[in-house]
Order: structure tokens, then C-alpha cells, then sequence
């Protein structure tokens, strides 16, 4: 009995800390490619701004600016190869800093999402418009920030920073496609691998819900011209006289 | 290609700047501007309109998509006008451009629905009876089972059922009621058949086979002004909109032309641009005011006071001062002013009594044919009396003296009637005064309630041999407006009706009406005529409307402004204009197979049969006039049995009997039918209905509605209507008469109980779940205007249109022709063994344009009492034995009946052949055999034949029945008029010629206006410039109302008369006190801005763009005194029931009033009512119709009963409601709460 748990679990671990990360990266990023290509008009943040101000200001620019700075916190931290930064910085200060900074940017994401979330579930108009995606998926972030802040105090509790340099292990394993990534991760404490499942469902989840719009910051209409004229007959030509745009002279 | 491979191209995209690097090319796809080119690409375009009563009839192009209807836009091919007159585009509102909303809405009704109780109670009696006439029967018959799904009306409870299911139950309701009370109780309500006419024939074709009553709607809407036909004998005739432009000077009073007109209101405007003046008269700033050159606003309820003192000032710097000789010679040939009125003695005082007759004078003048109905004037070159033709008297009974030549009868010499009797004897002459009667709040004034003037009399000799004082109307008329014959005018004189007495009352300044009153009259010499008042709602809804619209009427008579092209009166309320109205009537009355049909006036049916009589707050006394003869007693709904009794007024149900039994008891009696009705009504056998409204035989048991929502609109007394007709739960404050001690009809039956839901059935045909269907035991779900062929004609414009199913009808609607052709077709089926061919009396008034209207002279005598004996067609109504055929109703229904052969076809008196035009029918629609009858007819079958059918018999859409009607009516006149159409003789319009594109229709005498390429449509044309009569007792416009019932109630001549008080609010004042304060005011419902009456109320576009519900508007200063702020809840109450509703804060609404917006529906938004408990009500429950007495009027020339033409109406603007701001908006979403647990639960 205790032969076949043994065998069970240690199965699962390998499967979701080996093989469930390629599933949700390969849903992640051919669904995404699909939603994009075949249904443009659902590629949208489905913002619910219009439906009422009230909690949302604060709220919204809580949460994204605190999960901005988890996202690229993460990518940088678990992804940049310890032989790169150990040049500037020891692992324990890299933890320390990780531990300082992403608690800041966690705390006031924490503030921002929840607002959003009591806004979404309790404000009747914004309920109604909701489709259960939408509240799952904020539900879901709002799980992993809480599971994400829970790992501080484990985190403070073996300040060596072996425990990140195995996820990082772990991480860059899985990016570079190289085996026995899940090997890293075994004995991690259940609060990162709970943490590390559910994110990887976000991941999965992502090309059917809201999130896709992270991929779409319209950042580059800053910097956009005044006028911009779309050449007649251009990537994909239109059937039609194809006419070459009227260019001003050269100055 | 892949969206996602062109971005890969990001950074390629560039292509160049231009515009010194401002602008930048690039090369990216453009596909997705496909999205929009599809958003915009439809199918096909086809040609419809809204069958919304709003007299636009605009034509529309419905867009179709994928069989979708997805939106709509103006059409622009309109048929171009003549050089130098705008054209009519853009025609449409936002309203029709929201309307494919409905389509597929929630709102939209999809299947046939029943009420489940209904349901079951039927399902049950059809599992024991197989016959389903007898499972209705057993229903009907126990009184616990009626009660049970009545008492649920309105409450929800609507399950789905099939087509066949609802058809059997309603065929067999009809079927039990046609056997066991009469076929005259089953009713049939829907109005103006111009917006919609085949979907208003099928109901009213199907009615009328099978003896079912038609009830009028254009009275009971109160749009009918009783002004117009007692001046012209004509319902209401008016300019098109396009002859606004041709006018010099525009007054609109009471009429809100850009908001309620707004697809003709660019004519009123391009007509400011050629130099004529506007002015608005109306008590808000309304959206009329903006495009005024000068606003009055006047105190509302007033205006006849403001149109009597600009009567006085042109009378007094015209008329007395003989200036303006087009004035004087129009009033000479075209009004009854210089006809003889005799005087006589009245309490030691000398009043004005009826026009003198031929048959007054000695030999009847040489008249032997109707001499009563022939009146005097005096010869101007000899000074000797006359009889002048064109008087009623010669319409009837002798041909081609009934015309307005001016001849004097005998010799037929041209005569000059003499105008004034100035420069001989003059009598002091006394005339009423109601000015002091009114109540507070309106001005009373402290005159005496009579004024007495000095007029111009003569003698003339009578046949027995006495002599009578005798003035023409000319000079009672100026004696009337208080003008001095001298020169000695005083405006700042405190008396009747100068303009400082005007401004006393109406609030108006009287240099305004002074200077209003002359650029008018100044405008209207220079241009013979050019004058026009466009007047509307705002005046007619008053129970003395008659006077606001007379004051104006004589305004325009006065100037000569009546039959001018670009002058006269132009009244738009209700889109009453059916152009081709005698061509429709065979299709729609059933008169291809029998006649007469039934139809009832609705406002005295409802009055009656809502027990709104059993609350009567209005006494004769308070509306008599002080020289009125005493014998006139009892109180409104005596005058009204009276007049049907009489045969004034129709009558339905008609007789306290079955009609169908009646023939047989006659026969056995051995007399025949009329003869038997009369004797058994005098000797008391047999009763007229209207004597007991209350008792059980009596009682309207089917109820039909369709293309209406007589619950949620125009249903006056609309909590009354839930509490009597339909017996459900309703928010009725007040006592009735018995509980309060008073006193009771003399006429009418009186029960202690009042009875509870009296119809067995109400079934309701709609697109949308509008009030009244939520009020119905069954809803049929109907085709909207997009899914229909049918025909849209207005007074707007001289155009006929069609709608057209852009796609076939969704979900399991059908068309009004289809749904009614589908019970005729089951209650056909289901009469074995029940009905066969039956012998129905039927009861009919003393038509107007018919011999009958000279049924009764200068005396009302009435039968029942004994002063007469009952002569049907003269003392009493006319009684005819009608055979029906009830196996081949359906058989009947869908084809041309063989009268149209025989009989001919006729209108407004003139009758004409048809033979040519039923033969072609034939060969068009094609031919069905219908058993009992020889020979084959033109089938019926689809709504489009229903079209070609009544627009070939049409004068109006077919050029030989269009000669034929003029050579008729040439044939009265003894003159010709064919020459009016003959240049279209050849032209016959059909159904597809109006898809292709608006045609304009044909001249006609069933009209008084011409359709030409030289003038614009106008109300009075003809009469003006073809010398034909009005159909008035002297053949002129009538100023002077000679009729016994017009002298007791004073209004043989226009005066002013304030508002009645109908004692409303006192009783509830602080009765149901919720902690705010209560004020008062006067309760106005002018027509709105988002809807069209209660269509589009509760369109998703239009709600967004108003308020999304209920909305009341009031002044700031009312405001500020109730505590009430912009968007509060408040509650509107009285005796009648209550009102939630939003407030609107506006400086536009003048102190004192409340403006809610007619007709917004019940079903949107609508919070409960702290007074009653059940939901905040609409417009109506806070009103209570009341009637005149002067309406009911018949047999009697001009005063003669035609079906929305003549009767009472359902006046509502007199109504006072309490206004408090809410305490408590409760939702009333949980379950039902009675409205007793409820006052104990408030008196916890």
C-alpha cells in the first residue's frame, strides 16, 4: 500500500513539476496564438471601468503595478543563471532583496486585488456582467498572491537560499528543455509547490480568459505619429488597385 | 492571413512620412476594415412604416441581413413637390429608428399565451365536455371559476400554448356568447385603422360578421374635437403639413409641432425663412416655443378666454368698423351669419333661441320639402326674408339646390344676404356668463352670471300669424364678444371679453393680445386668408375643449381664413385620415355581405360598463346655464341614456334581450321586427340595455384588442377599468354615489353592489407584452411592421404608403389578417349545433349623412316619457333584420360579398356603382365560389388581396370610382365637379406601385381638400371654391348651435368656460399621510418626446435617451414648496388610484401644474404605491372620464351620430392630483401582498 502511495505521488510530482509545465506553456502559447488569429474582437482586457468607477482607480493601479513588478521580479529571479549575477550579488542578498522588495510589491497588490475582487463579486452591476471566467481567474490570482506572500515567512525561515537556487534550478530546467527538471523541487515545501501548480494553471488558463490582454499593452501609441495612413494593399492585399501612398516631399 | 504572422512584421511596416514627418505611411493589413464594410452590407432593402399612431406615415427602408431585420433608415424618393414649395424629405424621428429593436427583443411576444388558471380550468371542462362551446359554458357558468382567473388578471401568470388551443377557446367563447347573451356582447376595440387598415379590417371584418360591436377610438381618445363636426358636420379635416409653408402668419397653439410633428415640422420652420410669423401659445416652454417669434402662455385651461378677446379686438377694429370688405363677403357666403335667430322671452329677459325656418314662415316660404330644415336670411336689396339654398333641407329629398351659389331658393336669383340688422330697432339681449363659476385656481371673475347687450332686431311675420323678434347671427355674434357697434371699444374695460378681462383670467398681457390679435387679422385681409392656427392636444383635452376650439375657429371664420389655401385650421391629434376610407369600409364593416354593422361610441360604453358613473363628482347644475329651461335634471349618465334611448347616441350592448331571439318573437306576435321592438319598448317588455349597465344581462362578455393598449394608454379611469370590467386587483380610492348617500340616476338602474369583472374574456393581439396584455387571459403574438403587407395613409402628407414583411413573421407570430381569419375559421367550425342562420336585430342611430339626420327638429321629445311615439329611424333608433350566416363566417371573410354587385358602394351620402370594379377584382385576386351564394367573387384570402380590394373600390387610389364619387355628388349640388379627376381618371394605384414608391392620391368629395399640382392640400377647399355645402344645418360653417341641448348648456355661441372641478383631491388630502407634504395641482398629459403614445416606452434606445421610466415634471416653485428635488420618487394621487414616477424639476412647467408625459408603460420601472399597495399605476389611474351632455347630441343635422365622428369624450386635463414625494420605494418584487395586510402592517 505504502509502495504504490510512494509510487503514486512520486508520479505526480513528476508529472506536474515535468510534464504539466509543457502542457500549460503549450496551451499557453498555441491557444493564445489561436484566440489571436481567429477571434480578434475577444482579445480584450473586458475592463468593467464603464460599469462603475467606484474601488476600481485604486484598485486596478494597485494591482497592476504590484503584479508587474511580481511578474518581471519572478522572471528575472528564477530565470537569470546564478553564474550571472553571482559577480554582484550573493544569493543571500539576492533572497534578501527578493523577500523585501517583492513583499512591498506584493502587499500593495494584495490591497489592489482584493478591492477588485470584492468589487467584482458584491457590486450587483458588475456581477451580472461577469462571465464565470472572469471570476475564476481573479479568484484563482487572488489565491496564488495569498500562497505567494504565505511562502515569506518559509522563505525567512532558510536565509542559505538554497530553496530559491532550486527553483531557479527548477525554472531554468524547464525553459531549456533539459530532463529531470522536477528533481529540483522535490522536498520544496507544499506552500511553494502549491504555489508553482497554481501558477502554471494560470498560465493554462490564460488563452481563455481576460489575461490574454497582457500581451497587447497598446505602449507604443506614445509614441505613435499624428497621422498614420495605411498603405492600400498591404501585408494581406485587398483585391483592388494597390496605389502608392501620396509621400510628402523630403525634407 | 494569420493576424499573428502580420505582426511579426512590426517593425517592417514603415513605409514613409509625409507632411513634414507629421503623417506616416505604412504597410499594414487593412483587413479588418472588413468588419465594418459587413457591419453595413444587408441583403436587400425593403419598403415599410410604423403603424404608430403619430400621423408621420413616413416611408422607411428596412434592411435586411442573413433574414434578419437589423436596422432602418429614412427613405428619400418621395414624389417632389411643385417649384417653389419645399420638398418633404427627411421624414422620420428618432422613435421609428429605434423600432427594429422590438423585433427580437425581450419584449417581443413569441408564442400564443394564456393564463395558466385559464388554462387548467379549460383543460379540465375539455377532458368532460366534448364539445368545447359547452366546456366554455361550464366554466361561465360557475361563478367560483370566473372569479378565479379573473381575480389573477394582471398579475403574471401566462403559460405558452398552441395556435389551435387559443383559436378553439376564443371561437368558443364567441360562440357561447353570440348564443346565450347576443353576439352584440362581444366587443371589438382598435383605433385609428390609417396607421394599419387591413390589420384594423380583420378584427372589425370578423367582428361585423358575426354582429359584434366596433367601438370608436378617435372620441375616446379625445383627439376628436365635437368643435368640428358642430361647425362643418365633418369629423376633422385639416391642411397637409406642406401648406404650413404657404401661410403668412402661423399661430400653434397647444401644439408641440417639432416634438409631436416632427417629421413635417421642417415645413413650419422653412416657412419662418420666407418671412411668416410664429407664434406659440402654451403654457410651457415647450419645444414649439423655441421656433416662436412671440410665446404667450397663457394659464392652461384658459385659452378659449385668449381666443375670445382676439376675437373682440378684430371684431371691434374690423367687423364694427365695416373694414375688410374680403372679410365681410366670406362671412356672408361661407358662415350662417347672416342666417335669422329668433328671440325669445325667458324670465322677463330676451335670449336667443333656434335659427328661424322656412317652416316658421307663412306656406313654409314656398318650401314643401323639409321646411324645418331650411333657413331664413334677409335679402339685402329688398329687406324681405328668403330661403337661401345650400341649407340641409335641400340635401335630402330634391336634387341640385344643395350648394352655395347664393340664390334664393324660388326665384334662384343671386341674392346678397343681408349681414346686419343695423340701423333700425335694437333689444337688449342676454347672454350666459360662466366666467365667475370657476374655482380658485383659475381666475373666477365677479360679473354675474349673465351680461346683456344691445342688438340689432327686426319682425317677421310667422305662419301662425304672430310675430317674432328676430337678430341675424352676425349681430348676436359681435353682441356676444362684448363689441360696442358704436366705436365706444374699451380693451381696458373690466367686462366680457375684452383683453384686460382676458388678462384677468388667462394671465396673458393684453397689449400681447391686442397686438397678436391684429398682425392676424392685418396678415389675413392682405392675403385673403393666409392665417392658420395649427392647434392640437394641449387644447382638446379639456371637458370644455369645445370652447377653446370654437373660440379659434371663429377667429378664422371672422378672417376669412377657412378653405384658403396656406390659412385655416389645422387640428393634428390622432392619424385620423383614412384616405381611402370608402373603398376600406366594405373590407372592414363587412358591408359586402350585410348592413348595418354595429359600432358603439367608446367614451359613453366605457363610462357605462366601467362604472366610472357610479363615482359621477360633476353635477348638471354645475354646467347649466343660467338661461337654460329648469326641466333639464339627473345627472350624466341620464342625459346619455336619454340620447340612446332617442336614438342620438348607438347603444351596445343594444337590447336587455338576445338579439338573435327577437325576430322569432316578432314573428309569432305576427308584426314585423321594427314595428315589434317599438311596441314592446313602450309598453316595457323589453328594455334597452343602457338602462342597466350593472345587470348581468347586460355586461360586454368578449373583448377584443388589437393594434391598441387600451390599458396602458388611453384607458381614462384606468383603475376602474381593472376594478369593474376586468374585476382584478386596482387602486380606486373614492366611494361610489351609494356609499356616499348621494344622489342617484334618475335613468340608470342602481345596484347596491357593483358588479366585479364582467367579461369573461380578454384577449389582447400585440408584438410586445404591453400593459393591456398583461391585463389579457389570452395574448396573441402578432407580426410587427416589418413582417405585415398593409397600407399607412395621414393628414400629413396626401400620400399613400404600404407596409411590407421585410421578413416573414418570427417565432410563430402572424399577421392581424391571419390571426383573425383563423378564428373565423374555428368559430365557424365550431357553430354545429349551436348557431346557423340566424335573424339579428340590430339597433342603429340616426345616421349623420344620411336622410336620418333630419330625424328629429327643435324639440327633444323623448318617447319613453310619453311625448312621442317610438318610431325607429325617428323617435328611436332605426331596427334592422340582419342575416348572418354563422357556418360561413369564414367563407365570408375571405371573399367579396355580393352586395357590393347589388347594392353599390356609397360615402358621406353619395352612393355609386361598383359592378366594373368588383369585376375586376375577380380577374385580380382571382375567384372562390361560398356556398348560398350564386355566381363566383373575388377571394380575400391574403392580406394583399385585402389591399387591392379596398384600393380598387377607393375613389382616392382609383380614377373611374374617383368620377363616379364627383358625378354623385353633383347630383346634390347641381353642379359639375368631375372636372377635379377627370385628368386622372385612367390611374388606379396597387399594392406594388405604393412599394415602389409613395403615391399620391386621387381628389375625392369624400374629402374637402384637393390634391393637385396647383394648390396644397386644405381642409374647407372645396366647400370654398367648388360651392359645395358643409353638412351643417344651413349648409354654411355653423357659428350658432341652435339645438335645445346647446341653448340649456349655453353654448350656442362660443364663450368661455373654465375648467370644471371634479372634486378629486379634497377627499384624500392627509388620509395616507406618509410624513410628506401633499400639494396639489393640475394634472397635465401632453403627448412626449420618446415615444409615440405607448409605443416606444419601453424601447431599450428611447429609455436610454429620456429617463429610463416614469417621469413627472414639475416647477421649480411646486417643487421647492413639497421638498421635492430633481429625481425624487414621488407619488401623484386622488380618488381615482395613484402614480410613481420620477420628478423632473424644470423651469419649463409653469406653477401649479404637473406634466406627465401620456402613456408611460406600466411594465418599465414602476416602483408601488404607498396609497394603494399594487403597482405605481400609469397616467390614468389618477383620471376619470366625464361626459357632456352637448356630445351626446344626435338626429339633429351636423349634430347627427357618425362613428368616430360625433359623441362624448374622454376629456382628462380638468383632473387635480396630490403630489408628495415617497417615503418608501418598495420594488414590490417579493411575494403578493393585499392591499389590507398591507395598511395594517403601515398602521403597525
Amino acid at each position: 500500500m505504502s509502495a504504490l502511495w510512494n509510487g503514486f505521488t512520486d508520479y505526480l510530482h513528476t508529472f506536474l513539476f515535468g510534464i504539466y509545465p509543457y502542457i500549460c506553456a503549450g496551451v499557453f502559447f498555441i491557444g493564445s496564438l489561436i484566440r489571436f488569429d481567429r477571434d480578434q474582437y475577444t482579445w480584450r482586457s473586458g475592463s468593467s471601468q464603464l460599469l462603475r468607477a467606484r474601488q476600481f482607480r485604486i484598485g486596478s493601479n494597485l494591482f497592476h503595478l504590484g503584479i508587474l513588478f511580481i511578474f518581471f521580479g519572478h522572471l528575472v529571479g528564477l530565470l537569470t543563471p546564478h553564474s550571472v549575477y553571482e559577480h554582484f550579488i550573493t544569493v543571500q542578498q539576492k533572497q534578501a532583496l527578493a523577500i523585501t522588495a517583492g513583499g512591498i510589491a506584493g502587499f500593495f497588490c494584495f490591497i489592489g486585488l482584493t478591492l477588485l475582487l470584492h468589487r467584482r463579486l458584491f457590486d450587483e452591476r458588475i456581477r451580472r456582467t461577469s462571465t464565470t471566467i472572469d471570476i475564476v481567474i481573479l479568484a484563482m490570482l487572488w489565491v496564488q498572491l495569498c500562497l505567494g506572500l504565505i511562502t515569506l515567512p518559509f522563505s525567512i525561515g532558510h536565509r542559505d537560499g538554497g530553496m530559491m537556487l532550486q527553483l531557479s534550478a527548477w525554472a531554468q530546467h524547464i525553459v531549456t528543455f533539459r530532463g529531470g527538471a522536477a528533481e529540483y523541487v522535490r522536498g520544496a515545501d507544499w506552500v511553494f509547490q502549491l504555489h508553482m501548480v497554481l501558477g502554471m494553471t494560470l498560465f493554462l488558463l490564460t488563452p481563455f480568459s481576460r489575461l490574454v490582454h497582457i500581451f497587447s499593452a497598446p505602449v507604443w501609441y506614445l509614441g505613435r505619429n499624428w497621422q498614420i495612413v495605411r498603405r492600400r494593399g498591404g501585408a494581406t492585399a485587398r483585391p483592388g488597385p494597390v496605389a502608392a501612398p501620396q509621400a510628402g516631399p523630403a525634407e | 492571413m494569420s493576424h499573428f504572422l502580420d505582426r511579426l512584421t512590426y517593425f517592417k511596416k514603415y513605409a514613409g512620412t509625409f507632411s513634414n514627418g507629421y503623417g506616416e505611411v505604412t504597410t499594414e493589413s487593412r483587413a479588418w476594415e472588413d468588419a465594418y464594410r459587413s457591419r453595413w452590407a444587408h441583403d436587400k432593402i425593403v419598403r415599410s412604416t410604423h403603424g404608430a399612431n403619430c400621423t408621420g406615415s413616413c416611408s422607411w427602408k428596412i434592411y435586411v441581413k442573413g433574414g434578419i431585420v437589423t436596422w432602418e433608415t429614412q427613405q428619400t424618393d418621395y414624389p417632389r413637390t411643385r417649384p417653389g414649395l419645399p420638398n418633404h424629405e427627411p421624414r422620420g424621428c428618432s422613435r421609428g429608428a429605434s423600432y427594429s429593436w422590438y423585433l427580437y427583443s425581450a419584449n417581443r411576444i413569441k408564442y400564443p399565451m394564456m393564463r395558466k388558471r385559464l388554462v387548467k380550468l379549460w383543460r379540465a371542462a375539455k377532458a368532460q365536455y366534448v364539445d368545447p362551446v359547452a366546456a366554455w359554458k361550464s366554466i361561465q357558468d360557475d361563478p367560483d371559476k370566473r372569479r378565479e382567473y379573473q381575480s389573477a388578471r394582471g398579475l403574471g401568470g401566462f403559460v405558452r400554448v398552441t395556435w389551435e388551443e387559443a383559436e378553439e377557446l376564443v371561437a368558443a367563447a364567441n360562440v357561447h356568447t353570440a348564443k346565450q347573451h347576443g353576439p352584440d356582447r362581444i366587443i371589438g376595440f382598435s383605433p385609428i385603422p390609417a396607421m394599419s387598415m387591413v390589420s384594423y379590417a380583420a378584427g372589425s371584418r370578423y367582428l361585423s360578421l358575426i354582429g359584434g360591436v366596433c367601438m370608436s377610438f378617435y372620441d375616446w381618445y379625445c383627439d376628436l374635437p365635437p368643435s368640428s363636426p358642430q361647425t362643418w358636420g365633418e369629423q376633422t379635416d385639416v391642411p397637409e403639413s406642406a401648406d404650413w409653408y404657404n401661410a403668412g402668419f402661423i399661430m400653434m397653439w397647444g401644439s408641440n409641432v417639432p416634438q409631436t410633428r416632427t417629421p413635417d415640422a421642417h415645413f413650419m420652420a422653412e416657412a419662418r425663412y420666407r418671412g411668416t410669423k410664429v407664434v406659440t401659445v402654451t403654457p410651457d416652454y415647450s419645444e414649439a416655443s423655441k421656433f416662436a417669434d412671440l410665446w404667450l402662455h397663457p394659464k392652461q385651461g384658459t385659452d378659449a378666454a385668449l381666443a375670445l378677446a382676439m376675437g373682440h379686438v378684430i371684431l371691434s377694429e374690423w367687423h364694427a368698423k365695416g373694414r375688410g370688405d374680403y372679410f365681410l363677403d366670406y362671412c356672408r357666403r361661407y358662415s350662417d351669419m347672416p342666417m335669422l335667430v329668433m328671440l325669445t322671452e325667458k324670465d322677463g329677459r330676451l335670449v336667443p333661441d333656434r335659427q328661424l325656418r322656412a317652416s316658421d314662415l307663412v306656406g313654409n316660404a314656398g318650401e314643401a320639402n323639409n321646411p324645418d330644415w331650411k333657413t331664413i336670411a334677409i335679402d339685402d336689396a329688398t329687406g324681405n326674408p328668403y330661403v337661401p339654398t345650400g341649407s340641409i333641407g335641400f340635401r335630402w329629398g330634391e336634387q341640385g339646390k344643395w350648394n352655395l351659389e347664393g340664390r334664393d331658393a324660388k326665384t334662384l336669383e343671386a341674392v346678397t344676404p343681408r349681414l346686419s340688422l343695423q340701423g333700425g330697432q335694437t333689444a337688449a339681449v342676454t347672454f350666459p356668463y360662466f366666467g365667475d363659476g370657476a374655482t380658485a385656481f383659475f381666475n373666477p371673475t365677479q360679473l354675474g352670471d349673465t351680461v346683456t347687450h344691445d342688438v340689432p332686431v327686426q319682425w317677421v311675420r310667422l305662419a301662425d300669424g304672430s310675430s317674432a323678434k328676430v337678430a341675424t347671427v352676425y349681430d348676436l355674434f359681435l353682441a356676444n364678444y362684448g363689441v360696442a357697434r358704436d366705436g365706444g371699444t374699451n380693451y381696458d374695460a373690466m367686462a366680457p371679453y375684452t383683453p384686460a378681462w382676458a388678462e384677468a383670467v388667462c394671465g396673458v398681457p393684453r397689449q400681447q393680445i391686442v397686438t397678436v390679435a391684429r398682425e392676424f387679422a392685418d396678415n389675413a385681409e392682405k392675403t385673403k386668408g393666409k392665417s392658420m392656427v395649427i392647434l392640437g392636444a394641449a387644447l382638446n383635452h379639456w371637458y370644455h375643449s369645445d370652447m377653446n376650439y370654437r373660440g379659434i375657429i371663429n377667429l378664422l371664420v371672422m378672417c376669412g381664413c377657412i378653405g384658403q389655401s396656406g390659412g385655416g385650421w389645422a387640428h393634428y391629434v390622432g392619424q385620423e385620415k383614412l384616405r381611402p376610407q370608402s373603398g376600406w369600409i366594405p373590407v372592414a364593416f363587412a358591408t359586402d355581405w350585410a348592413r348595418p354593422p354595429r359600432q358603439q361610441n367608446s367614451t359613453s360604453f366605457w363610462y357605462a360598463h366601467t362604472d366610472q358613473w357610479r363615482y359621477e363628482t360633476v353635477q348638471v347644475k354645475d354646467i347649466l346655464s343660467p338661461t337654460a329651461p329648469k326641466q333639464l335634471t339627473g345627472t350624466l349618465i341620464d342625459f346619455n341614456i336619454r340620447a340612446e334611448r332617442m336614438g342620438w347616441l348607438p347603444s351596445a350592448p343594444q337590447l336587455a334581450r338576445n338579439p338573435l331571439t327577437i325576430a322569432a318573437e316578432a314573428e309569432a306576435a305576427g308584426v314585423p321586427v321594427p314595428q315589434y321592438v317599438a311596441q314592446s319598448l313602450k309598453a316595457g317588455t323589453l328594455e334597452m340595455s343602457c338602462e342597466d349597465p350593472d345587470h348581468p344581462t347586460n355586461w360586454p362578455r368578449n373583448l377584443f384588442v388589437w393594434r391598441s393598449n387600451l390599458l396602458g394608454s388611453s384607458g381614462k379611469g384606468h383603475e376602474y377599468f381593472l376594478k369593474h370590467l376586468l374585476g382584478t386587483q386596482h387602486g380606486v380610492q373614492g366611494k361610489d354615489l351609494g356609499e356616499q348617500g348621494a344622489a342617484k340616476p334618475e335613468e340608470a338602474a342602481w345596484h347596491d353592489e357593483a358588479p366585479k369583472g364582467k367579461l369573461d374574456l380578454l384577449v389582447t393581439l400585440d408584438f410586445r407584452m404591453s400593459t393591456t396584455c398583461m391585463y389579457s387571459d389570452i395574448v396573441l403574438p402578432t407580426a410587427t411592421w416589418y413582417e405585415k403587407h398593409d397600407l399607412n395613409t395621414s393628414d400629413m402628407h396626401p400620400f399613400i404608403h404600404p407596409l411590407s414583411a421585410a421578413v416573414d413573421p418570427a417565432w410563430e407570430s402572424r399577421t392581424d389578417w391571419a390571426i383573425f381569419r383563423g378564428i373565423a375559421k374555428r368559430f365557424s367550425a365550431l357553430c354545429n349545433g349551436h348557431l346557423g342562420k340566424e335573424k339579428d336585430t340590430v339597433l342603429t342611430p340616426l345616421m349623420h349623412d344620411s336622410p336620418a339626420e333630419l330625424g328629429q327638429t327643435h324639440h327633444v321629445r323623448e318617447w319613453k316619457k310619453g311625448e312621442v311615439e317610438p318610431i325607429p329611424g325617428k323617435t328611436m333608433p332605426a331596427v334592422t333584420v340582419v342575416e348572418r350566416d354563422y357556418p360561413n363566417t369564414h367563407a365570408r371573410f375571405t371573399s367579396l360579398g355580393p352586395l357590393m354587385d347589388k347594392l353599390g358602394n356609397n360615402g358621406k351620402g353619395m352612393a355609386w356603382k361598383t359592378g366594373h370594379e368588383v369585376e375586376f377584382l375577380r380577374h385580380l385576386n382571382g375567384e372562390v365560389e361560398v356556398p348560398g351564394v350564386e355566381g363566383k367573387l373575388a377571394k380575400m384570402e391574403s392580406d394583399i388581396d385585402a389591399c387591392e380590394t379596398l384600393m380598387h373600390l377607393a375613389p382616392e387610389t382609383n380614377g373611374h370610382v374617383a368620377v363616379k364619387a364627383w358625378e354623385a355628388l353633383g347630383t346634390f349640388t347641381g353642379r359639375d365637379h368631375t372636372h377635379l379627376a377627370l385628368p386622372k381618371e385612367h390611374e388606379a394605384i396597387r399594392f406594388r406601385d405604393v412599394q415602389a414608391q409613395p403615391r399620391k392620391i386621387i381628389s375625392s368629395p369624400i374629402w374637402s381638400g384637393l390634391e393637385s399640382e396647383e394648390v396644397c392640400y386644405n381642409a374647407g377647399y372645396t366647400n370654398v371654391h367648388e360651392l359645395i355645402p358643409w353638412r351643417t344645418l344651413t349648409g354654411r360653417q355653423q357659428l350658432y348651435q341652435d339645438h335645445p341641448w346647446m341653448l340649456a348648456f349655453g353654448e350656442a355661441l362660443c364663450l368661455y368656460r373654465p375648467p370644471v372641478d371634479l372634486r378629486a383631491t379634497g377627499p384624500m388630502h392627509g388620509v395616507k399621510p406618509n410624513g410628506n407634504k401633499e400639494i396639489a395641482l393640475n394634472f397635465i398629459t401632453p403627448h412626449q418626446k420618446w415615444g409615440i403614445h405607448s409605443v416606444y416606452t419601453d424601447n431599450l434606445l428611447m429609455l436610454t435617451l429620456s429617463r429610463g421610466g416614469p417621469i413627472v415634471w414639475l416647477s421649480e416653485v411646486d417643487a421647492a414648496d413639497a421638498g421635492i428635488e430633481d429625481n425624487d420618487w414621488i407619488e401623484a394621487f386622488n380618488t381615482n388610484g395613484a402614480l410613481c414616477a420620477r420628478a423632473v424639476v424644470s423651469q419649463r412647467v409653469p406653477k401649479g401644474m404637473v406634466m406627465m408625459y401620456h402613456a408611460q408603460e406600466k411594465i418599465v420601472n414602476v416602483p408601488g404605491s404607498e396609497i394603494t399597495h399594487a403597482r405605481g399605476g400609469i397616467h390614468n389611474s389618477v383620471t376619470r372620464c366625464t361626459i357632456k351632455p352637448t356630445h351626446m347630441i344626435g338626429g339633429y343635422a351636423q349634430l347627427a351620430y357618425g362613428f368616430n365622428y360625433y359623441g362624448t369624450i374622454g376629456t382628462n386635463r380638468d383632473e387635480f392630483v396630490l403630489v408628495r414625494k415617497m417615503a418608501n420605494v418598495e420594488w414590490l418584487d417579493g411575494p403578493r401582498v393585499t392591499p389590507q395586510a398591507a395598511d395594517l402592517k403601515a398602521a403597525e
